[in-house]
């Protein structure tokens, strides 16, 4: 069994919305330093950074998934997790055909990074990440589902493209096990709030966008590795 | 028109502090609570109607030159969101209104919608 202590919503310098030092090695030093070894790397409905971060973190001993923070037409975020790079690219494609075509304004949004592991850059995304994929929710999850990847609703409390204030309450036909909760969320006023959310397994991140955000919160045991024993581990989790 | 004139006619709370309100003038406007609704089809120059409080909704008024927001029902933003918007001189205004009824005194008022969108289809 692998003890796991991790964040699975971690952000790069490629979201428009992070710290300007999310680069592949400080990350990777910052998960470490709050004693986490497992992270996932999700910026905003992009992939272009994942591989950098994974590579150092193989090198340090910190396990580092390959994933994307997708918004959806409702204008949800959504985690979206995988074992490789490959799933992620097929989700990649889907998002670069259904991406609003417009260009990022860096004075207002922010730069939107793409670097090697060093932290070099090798060039800016001109597409505006902020923007809904043209997919409804059901419609990505069951995409994301599909190709063996996990398919996690973001900070569904939270007013800013969180689900329950937008949709109200959880579709019932959004076929998913976890919710993630914001990082100050209150379980107990959710769930009297919410009660359906009773149903699911409510996960908290750190929702990493500066190096001093990791959280750590979730602690499980899992079998391997692979991305099945980690959900697994995950549900084990009162 | 003169948003302090929209102001004192549609009783709105002023939020905001940085916004000499009577140098603004606002001829269009445009109403919806999706974020890329509003990027895509919001005039520059207009007054947004919406019942979003969040920090987004500064970040959209910057892109798009929008001088001032009435966020209805009553919503109230937090304190950063305030402040960002004292930064970038973006008024925000409050009212317990619904959307509706808001943007039907805006247009009895002379306020109009956009060309944008005639544009778009």
């Amino acid at each position: 069994m692998i003890r796991f202590r991790a964040d699975l919503h971690v952000h790069t310098v490629l979201s428009p919305c992070a710290g300007r030092d999310m680069l592949p090695e400080q990350i990777v030093k910052a998960a470490l330093f709050h004693e986490i070894n497992l992270i996932a790397i999700t910026d905003h409905n992009a992939s272009q950074n994942a591989a950098a971060v994974i590579s150092v973190a193989e090198e340090q001993g910190l396990l580092a998934l390959p994933g994307m923070e997708l918004q959806t037409i409702e204008e949800i975020h959504s985690l979206c997790l995988f074992d490789s790079l490959e799933q992620l690219q097929t989700l990649q494609e889907l998002v670069d055909r259904l991406l609003p075509n417009r260009t990022n304004n860096e004075a207002v949004f922010g730069p939107q990074v793409i670097v090697d592991r060093h932290g070099e850059v090798l060039a800016h995304e001109e597409r505006m990440l902020l923007a809904p994929v043209q997919i409804s929710i059901q419609e990505a999850c069951s995409f994301v589902s599909n190709l063996g990847g996990l398919f996690i609703p973001a900070h569904v409390n939270r007013e800013a493209f969180g689900l329950l204030p937008r949709l109200g309450s959880v579709p019932p036909d959004l076929k998913v096990e976890f919710l993630e909760i914001t990082r100050t969320a209150h379980k107990d006023t959710l769930l009297q709030k919410y009660p359906q959310l009773a149903e699911y397994r409510l996960l908290r991140n750190g929702d990493v966008h500066y190096p001093e955000d990791f959280l750590g919160a979730l602690e499980f045991s899992a079998q391997n590795s692979s991305l099945a024993a980690i959900r697994d581990g995950l549900i084990s989790i009162l | 028109m003169i948003l302090q004139d929209v102001i004192e006619h549609l009783q709105l709370r002023v939020l905001t502090s940085s916004t000499n309100l009577s140098h603004v003038h606002v001829y269009q406007g445009y109403v919806s609570d999706m974020l890329s609704c509003v990027v895509a089809g919001a005039p520059n120059g207009c007054v947004w109607v919406t019942l979003l409080a969040h920090s987004n909704i500064v970040a959209v008024a910057t892109l798009l030159e929008i001088p001032a927001i009435i966020i209805t029902e009553g919503a109230q933003p937090d304190e950063a969101t305030l402040e960002r918007a004292n930064e970038k001189e973006i008024a925000l205004l409050s009212t317990p209104s619904p959307s509706f009824e808001v943007v039907g005194r805006l247009w009895h008022m002379g306020i109009r919608a956009n060309d944008r969108i005639s544009d778009l289809i």
